[in-house]
């Protein structure tokens, strides 16, 4: 999502599930969909069967999506900047792009400063001390009248769309190849499905998930392909889009939500230590349109911001206390799960609550965060089911090897209800929000997450009122008027996202147009002065006047285009594609009747879905379509907005086979964040030669159902798939165990050796590399395992802080006994 | 939503439909009657549905959940069978190996049932009350925020952070349930608060 933002305005799946069978072309790159979302690649074979469309795979193993593939190739993990970005090339090169939504719905035609430069491999302003870059040659030039310059012609040497051809012409199919271990031939044909779409007639959509996002550099993964998207206009229409086929159910809504070290729900940003006061920090978020006419719909940030402070801290938020935004706490930095561990293995954290989270099997380094956790003095878990985590101190020999009677911390298991024992509101991967309703009773003791927290609360509260202490004023400011504050309801809750008008909001005339205690019907109604709440506006309508739109159930879909338009509530505003005013050119015209969404019906945007836009501005005021961004079209420069470049670069994992290729002097990622353990723990090539990846299995969700029976059965043991030629050099047989070993831990299993996995080619050295599943550990009925993360290093994408699960180093040896 | 026609009541309207026709006129009318009397009607007749959607992945699969009068529990619901939602737009009733056995994680025997304890340095964890548990953390939060608040930074710049205690909230959490997370994490304080979303 760091990238997708940057790129489009908003950072999120940009299409539907349902829209996927308006594809003509479909790309799974960095995902693999047919395992890991059954029911949601059912609409990748209804493209197929219904619309003949094609289906092509790139993943280091033929995976079960390849398995259903009209075209597979293959690519080293970790390698898929060098690859992505010769598709880039291989589209400017051979003219093959949608040259009138370039011009007119990206920044193709904004000129760069004059002092922005790229050399191997480093972009200007590059400091090596700090691991980081001063950001500002990579802005535009602006005019006189403070607005960006462009160049529609896309001829200025210094326009985006020229630097561009520029730092991407190396990129050559042969270059792909020699990096990425792609075959010449396999590689071109990818290339050539994709600018088969850049024309307007025919879409493509590109699928991805944590196989694109856990790198050093995931978030560049990311951007690659929503430049190719841009460039064959395959953004904001029917049957394209970057689509991020997210992990948990409810990840969107717990993102969305702000649960996130320097969140605040609805993307807004906690306060930094820089931003004393309110005025301050919007003073920085005033988002200027950067060419004429934009929207720029950031601009009501402050009315955002306002509502939300007025919802947490209720009749505390006032006009005199800025809405209590001093109540808030203030970040001296970011606090992401990498940098929590860290810390906790200092001994500087005591106490970790984890609510529905087993870090101890999803941290990476499983070594260091097993060390981590024994210097807590507290540890509560809060889940329905018994996680390792929880049993961390636990001896179970090789797998959890710890002596609990040297493990000082007092642990608590707090049981939760399960999905079926509560309702409220779910966000689906394309930000559909739908209702659970309660099926069946709390099992045995236990409550819902809202009542453990409310309890804790209420609880620490009184010991503060009581006793007194450190922060009183702002703990006791945080607005908890809910009628039994013991349990809040799901009501409550879901006002309090929504936001209702605490005074009769009026219209510029004074007619009132929303009377107090009303719930607001969209965030436009929401205001600065503290006259109205809801802490989250995404989602204001979802619980407007009308109902809750969550718990819409009618599956009419009047277009035939997959829209289900009331069907639940898709945030925002219920809308389904995202940027849906670039499915019409710029006359307002759809480009195709082929492809015909939105349009300009001559009084307003019409079609099947809610316009991205204001409904009613015609056409020749020259609006983008991307209208949260300043310049009001989408990014193929990001600017400032991403720490590791405007454009992507190759960079190599951490721990690789080979050097850099193309920028030899650039090792891993040169502005990612490491800390000095996890400097120390990286082991070379030289020691292990082999590529290890992580993934998970269809008959399991992440380190969960292990303790489900069916899943165990079904997937009862861990095991290494390696490639027939791999197995031969080091002796091993199919069933047989072995040990797989990096410079961090080790774990051992079945080995499965499989013609899924071919060796790389890579400069003319063979590479192999081993696909691990990552669903096992010590707890539950599947057979015991070490877990995973054992392997991998703690070391993070530079923008998301998403840890590089799917490349590094290992090695391998087959274990004496019999072979089963 | 309840299911209202069950196999028996079937058969008894399909006997009653039959009088009047040339079959029913025969007699067989009630010779069906009769022998859908002897038939148990449909377990899930007496079973409640509601619609859910599956647990795990973000594809979020529209459920029907069943449940009748729990065996172990007396007095409460508990779940007897799950299957997709024939009417959900994206499944269309279709479950994965993941959501079809999402009953046996319901009734896992890995489920937490009580508040359970583990001292320092012992080796097992015991069963205590809610109220000690939620006693005892909220006593322990305390001491370490009160040890580790930290009301102004160096610059005298009012900044209400509490840094020695973090969060890992959950992305299974209703969107109800995580606002009351944030509400509680951050109204005390925290800025270690993390979610799946970065793994």
């Amino acid at each position: 999502m760091a990238s997708l933002g940057p790129t489009f305005g908003r950072g999120a799946m940009t299409n539907s599930w349902t829209d996927i069978k308006n594809a003509d072309v479909i790309w799974i790159m960095g995902g693999n969909a047919a395992e890991a979302h059954p029911c949601g690649f059912k609409w990748v074979t209804e493209a197929k069967a219904e619309r003949g469309a094609k289906l092509m795979v790139v993943d280091p193993r033929f995976n079960r999506s390849a398995s259903v593939a009209d075209h597979y190739a293959p690519i080293r993990s970790g390698s898929d900047i060098a690859f992505l970005s010769g598709v880039i090339n291989y589209l400017l090169t051979n003219d093959k792009i949608h040259k009138e939504y370039v011009r007119n719905f990206t920044n193709a035609a904004f000129i760069v400063r004059d002092d922005f430069e790229f050399n191997e491999g480093l972009f200007s302003g590059y400091d090596e001390s700090k691991r980081s870059y001063d950001r500002s040659t990579w802005e535009y030039k602006f005019g006189d009248d403070g607005f960006a310059i462009r160049d529609m012609t896309l001829q200025d040497p210094r326009c985006v769309f020229q630097l561009m051809k520029k730092h991407f012409a190396q990129y050559t199919p042969e270059l792909v190849e020699r990096v990425s271990g792609t075959p010449k031939d396999k590689f071109l044909k990818v290339a050539d499905w994709v600018a088969s779409t850049a024309n307007g007639e025919r879409a493509m959509t590109i699928m991805y998930a944590l196989g694109w996002t856990q790198h050093s550099h995931g978030a560049q993964n990311i951007r690659c392909a929503a430049m190719i998207q841009l460039l064959c206009g395959n953004i904001g229409i029917p049957g394209g889009g970057v689509n991020a086929l997210r992990g948990h159910s409810n990840v969107q809504g717990i993102t969305d939500v702000g649960t996130l070290t320097a969140a605040i729900p609805g993307y807004l940003a906690l306060p930094t230590e820089q931003e004393p006061t309110l005025e301050s920090h919007l003073g920085k978020r005033t988002f200027k349109p950067l060419t004429p006419n934009q929207t720029s719909y950031w601009q009501n940030y402050h009315k955002f911001y306002v509502s939300f402070l007025k919802t947490q801290f209720g009749a505390n938020a006032t006009k005199e206390n800025e809405f209590g935004y001093n109540y808030l706490p203030k970040l001296d930095g970011i606090y992401d799960c990498i940098k929590m561990f860290d810390l906790m293995h200092q001994g500087k954290t005591t106490g970790l609550l984890c609510q529905g989270f087993n870090p101890l099997m999803a941290i990476p380094n499983t070594n260091k965060s097993r060390e981590a956790l024994s210097k807590l003095k507290f540890l509560v878990s809060m889940d329905p089911i018994e996680t390792d985590t929880a049993r961390f101190w636990e001896n179970h020999g090789e797998f959890n090897n710890i002596d609990p009677a040297k493990v000082q911390t007092e642990v608590f298991m707090l049981p939760v209800t399960s999905f079926a024992e509560e309702e409220g509101s779910v966000t689906n991967s394309s930000r559909l929000i739908q209702w659970k309703w309660k099926a069946a009773d709390p099992y045995f003791e236990s409550k819902t997450d809202t009542e453990i927290l409310a309890d804790l609360f209420v609880r620490m509260r009184k010991m503060y009122e009581k006793d007194g202490g450190k922060g009183k004023e702002a703990l006791l400011a945080v607005d908890w008027s809910y009628k039994d504050p013991l349990h809040p309801t799901v009501d409550e809750l879901q006002i309090e996202l929504n936001g209702k008008a605490l005074t009769d909001l009026k219209d510029a005339e004074g007619k009132v147009v929303r009377a107090a205690g009303q719930r607001l019907a969209t965030f436009g109604e929401m205001r600065d002065d503290g006259s109205t709440d809801g802490c989250m506006w995404i989602y204001t309508g979802f619980y407007g006047p009308t109902g809750n739109m969550a718990q819409r159930r009618d599956n009419a879909d009047p277009s035939g285009l997959g829209v289900y338009p009331s069907w639940g509530f898709s945030w925002p505003a219920n809308r389904r594609i995202q940027y849906n005013r670039a499915s019409a050119d710029p006359d307002g015209k759809p480009w195709s009747e082929r492809k015909k969404y939105m349009y300009w019906d001559g009084q307003r945007w019409s079609g099947p879905d809610v316009p991205d836009y204001v409904p009613t501005i015609p056409p020749d005021r020259a609006v983008g379509p991307f209208i949260m961004n300043a310049e009001g079209v989408s990014r193929l420069w990001v600017r400032g907005l991403m720490a590791d470049g405007p454009f992507p670069v190759h960079m190599e994992p951490f721990e690789s086979p080979v050097g850099n290729l193309v920028f030899p002097k650039l090792k891993g990622n040169p502005v990612a964040r490491v800390f000095k353990y996890d400097m120390e723990a990286l082991g070379t090539s030289k020691d292990f030669p082999i590529v290890g990846t992580t993934y998970r299995l269809t008959e399991h969700f992440h380190y969960w159902t292990k303790t489900v029976h069916a899943n165990a059965v079904m997937q009862p043991e861990f095991f290494v798939e390696m490639s027939e030629e791999l197995a031969k050099e080091k002796g091993i047989k199919h069933g047989q165990r072995v040990r797989i070993w990096s410079k961090r831990g080790e774990v051992k299993g079945k080995a499965v050796v499989t013609k899924r996995l071919k060796p790389f080619k890579i400069d003319g050295k063979t590479v192999h590399e081993v696909g691990l599943p990552l669903n096992f550990g010590f707890i539950g009925e599947t057979k015991k395992a070490s877990p995973i993360n054992s392997l991998t290093s703690a070391i993070g994408d530079s923008n998301s802080q998403t840890p590089e699960f799917k490349a590094f180093l290992v090695n391998v040896e087959p274990i004496a006994g019999p072979v089963a | 939503m309840n299911m209202e026609l069950s196999r028996r009541s079937f058969m008894l309207g399909a006997g009653a439909g039959l009088a009047g026709t040339s079959l029913g006129a025969l007699g067989f009318g009630e010779i069906e009657a009769a022998h859908a009397l002897s038939i148990r009607p449909f377990k899930l007749a007496q079973t409640k549905e509601v619609r859910s959607q599956c647990p795990y992945c973000a594809v979020c699969c529209g459920m029907m959940i069943f449940a009748a009068e729990s065996k172990v529990e007396k007095g409460k619901m508990e779940v007897t069978h799950i299957e997709g939602d024939v009417d959900h737009p994206v499944n269309r009733g279709t479950l994965c190996p993941k959501g079809a056995g999402a009953i046996d994680y319901i009734k896992s025997k890995s489920r937490v049932k009580y508040p359970m304890y583990r001292k320092p340095g012992t080796n097992s964890f015991e069963r205590v009350s809610w109220d000690f548990a939620m006693e005892r953390i909220a006593k322990l939060m305390k001491e370490d925020r009160d040890a580790n608040w930290v009301e102004k930074n160096r610059d005298g710049v009012t900044v209400n952070r509490w840094l020695t205690t973090a969060f890992l909230a959950g992305s299974s959490v209703a969107n109800e349930g995580g606002w009351a997370t944030f509400k509680v994490s951050r109204g005390l304080g925290l800025l270690q608060i993390e979610n799946q979303a970065r793994i």
